[in-house]
């Protein structure tokens, strides 16, 4: 009788705790699970009574590493609730610090998090001393993003100058040219990341699923546009509910969601299967190379998907440092009026599209509040994708099939903590 | 021989840990000189329960992290508290203020019997701690002065005085010239200000210095026509275990 028991309790190498476990016997699969036991934090409870002012204040601690995600579908949700209508300096600056924050996350993710899978080690560590060009490289990028964020809002983790209405203080524009050098720069990084991608053996596993992302007609979506689906019509985003459809599973502290299908996927492969045609040439052209092209429906593929983005990214920054420059920046007066009503404000945060949805009343303080996070979104199609991987790999040696497992999470580059931590295999 | 450290994270955001992945390549590389790192859930796949210094990150909110916590306790030398959740028990005690049910049922409707939660709280209030390393997030420079600190068996020298003093050292017109509220007059230095540099006002993230002036804090509120309730609607940010317990 052959037994295979995978229980890796706490995944590493992903934000926050999740559980993989597998128990099979004789070919068969008796259980095989993705859990998320990450300790429930309660913010949409926390939020409620809560001045305007604080909000998007709080709302960011709800992860870390998107913490600028979470401020700026906070911001707009007040935002939308009390009718604001941002300056055209506002949003070329949310922009930019929406990028900043998106080039650390793929890079830590690319680089720090998935790497060492391919090349044989368990973190990054022992890569400083055997690749060391490529540590120092990823370092300077992630500090590149890191300043670029501290240029515009002090700092990259939970920002302080980005404010419901504007920018509570505005970026020097010489700060801002230096910082244009170092992303150009960046440029040259990121080809060799793209060598050392070339060379990574992605796993080759398909499973199709429903694609969710942002969608602007004008640009690659990242804080604008609709609700698009690869099944459906795209929606408006205070239309979210009848997307998400959240639901609670036991074994997870963190809701469910599904649309069309069991289960859907949102992210970079999303985006990039999604609005691909908007993509920068250079980012298309590095697709190519990589032998990815939409729509992919391959999950290994997400960091290829992410360090395509890359490219769109810092190009994206270049562009906007550039308007910036020309137009100029001034200090603009706060003219925010709290207002009684509700408010969705939607973006793609690294892992995919988030909602929050207040509701205020007219002193602007939150009687309700709703966050659906990315990473909720994924869970399922992450545990229909380990069905359908898990049989086709169960004649494979158990720390392979562990491995393949741990792979597959780890690409969804889940940020567990927000959603609420998860990965348990156990063999037989 | 290098000191074994080790990292955990308890009901957090994570993003201390992540900070420590951003110290700049000289701090880590200098840092991984002198000492080993054992135990990183978040960026490491090994891990090994033989280590000498423990950090924590994060509350504790659920009963099943009072043992886990406990157990890092009996091995470390020495334990260090990061980032404001574990040092004071930051926004996840905001929740405390609602009955647990009430909140439970608020975020997760009838699916609430599955969650295991308790009123949130800083580690401290679990096992004894040594050392804090503060703010929501911390600064990155102020957790290497500690290593460094541990490492020579020396005290960190941390700021015991408030907010105030760093934020007029770096040139700030004060806020409440503005008719806003600010933490600052009673808040724990060490982060220069940088909330108000940034154009926005204290919270109070740093808890609270040793003892603070109280008197002076009513007086700067009396001065701009404020009252002690708006303050504190806002030192309940972080603070609200400290305000619980007095």
């Amino acid at each position: 009788m052959t037994q295979v028991k995978v229980d890796v309790h706490y995944v590493t190498r992903i934000e926050g705790h999740g559980n993989l476990i597998l128990d099979a016997k004789d070919g068969k699969i008796e259980k095989l699970l993705w859990e998320v036991p990450e300790s429930p934090r309660f913010f949409e409870a926390m939020l409620v009574g809560r001045h305007y002012d604080d909000v998007h204040h709080i709302a960011s601690r709800i992860c870390g590493i998107c913490s600028i995600a979470h401020t700026t579908a906070s911001i707009q949700a007040t935002e939308a609730a009390f009718g604001i209508q941002p300056s055209e300096q506002t949003i070329l600056l949310r922009k930019l610090l929406f990028d900043a924050e998106m080039l650390e996350s793929h890079v830590l993710h690319t680089l720090f998090l998935i790497a060492p899978d391919f090349l044989g080690v368990d973190s990054v560590i022992p890569l400083a001393a055997t690749h060391k060009d490529v540590v120092v490289m990823a370092l300077r990028m992630k500090k590149l993003a890191y300043n670029l964020a501290e240029a515009l809002a002090q700092r990259k983790t939970h920002p302080l100058s980005c404010v419901v209405g504007g920018f509570a203080k505005v970026p020097d524009l010489n700060e801002l040219k230096a910082l244009k050098k170092r992303l150009v720069e960046c440029l040259n990084d990121l080809d060799v990341e793209t060598s050392i991608f070339k060379t990574l053996k992605i796993p080759d596993f398909v499973r199709e699923t429903e694609y969710i992302a942002l969608k602007d007609p004008k640009e690659y979506a990242w804080i604008s546009g609709q609700i698009a689906s690869s099944d459906a019509p795209a929606v408006p985003i205070d239309k979210y509910l009848g997307v998400t459809n959240e639901f609670c599973v036991p074994t997870s502290t963190a809701k469910y969601t599904k649309n069309k299908r069991d289960s859907y996927m949102v992210g970079a492969l999303a985006r990039f299967n999604l609005n691909f045609k908007q993509l920068s040439p250079r980012a298309k052209k590095v697709a190519k190379e990589l032998g990815i092209s939409a729509p992919c429906f391959n999950p290994y593929m997400i960091s290829v998907a992410q360090l395509v983005e890359t490219y769109h990214i810092v190009e994206d920054s270049i562009n906007l440092i550039d308007q910036l420059v020309e137009r100029g920046v001034k200090e603009e007066p706060d003219k925010v009026k709290p207002k009684a009503g509700r408010g969705v404000g939607a973006v793609e945060a690294p892992r995919g599209i988030l909602f929050h949805d207040y509701t205020y009343d007219a002193k602007g303080i939150i009687t309700k509040a709703n966050c659906v996070i990315p990473t909720n979104q994924n869970h399922n199609n992450i545990q229909k994708d380990l069905e359908a991987l898990v049989p086709k790999i169960l004649d494979k040696p158990q720390a392979e099939i562990q491995k393949m497992m741990e792979m597959l999470v780890r690409a969804y580059d889940p940020c567990v903590s927000c959603s609420t931590h998860a990965l348990k295999v156990t063999f037989k | 021989m290098k000191a074994k450290v080790a990292f955990f994270d308890f009901t957090s955001c994570e993003g201390c840990q992540l900070d420590v992945l951003n110290l700049t390549g000289e701090e880590l590389l200098d840092l991984l000189g002198a000492i080993e790192i054992v135990n990183f859930r978040e960026a490491i796949s090994n891990r090994s329960d033989d280590y000498d210094i423990a950090f924590i990150e994060g509350s504790i909110s659920r009963e099943a992290e009072i043992p886990r916590l406990q157990k890092i306790r009996a091995q470390a030398k020495v334990l260090v508290a990061l980032g404001a959740c574990a040092c004071i028990g930051g926004v996840n005690c905001l929740k405390n203020h609602l009955p647990m049910e009430q909140a439970l049922k608020m975020v997760y409707g009838d699916a609430a019997k599955y969650y295991d939660t308790i009123p949130a709280r800083p580690i401290n209030a679990v096992v004894p701690v040594d050392f804090y390393v503060r703010g929501c997030p911390i600064q990155t420079g102020e957790l290497v002065k500690v290593v460094k600190a541990l490492l020579l068996g020396k005290k960190p020298d941390i700021p015991n005085y408030p907010v105030c003093t760093e934020c007029k050292m770096a040139g700030n017109i004060c806020v409440f010239e503005f008719g806003k509220t600010c933490l600052g007059p009673v808040t724990r230095a060490g982060c220069n200000a940088i909330c108000v540099t940034g154009g926005r006002q204290c919270w109070g993230c740093r808890g609270l210095v040793d003892e603070p002036n109280k008197n002076s804090e009513e007086e700067i509120l009396k001065k701009h026509g404020l009252t002690p309730e708006q303050v504190v609607e806002k030192f309940k940010i972080y603070n609200t275990y400290a305000e619980v317990k007095k």
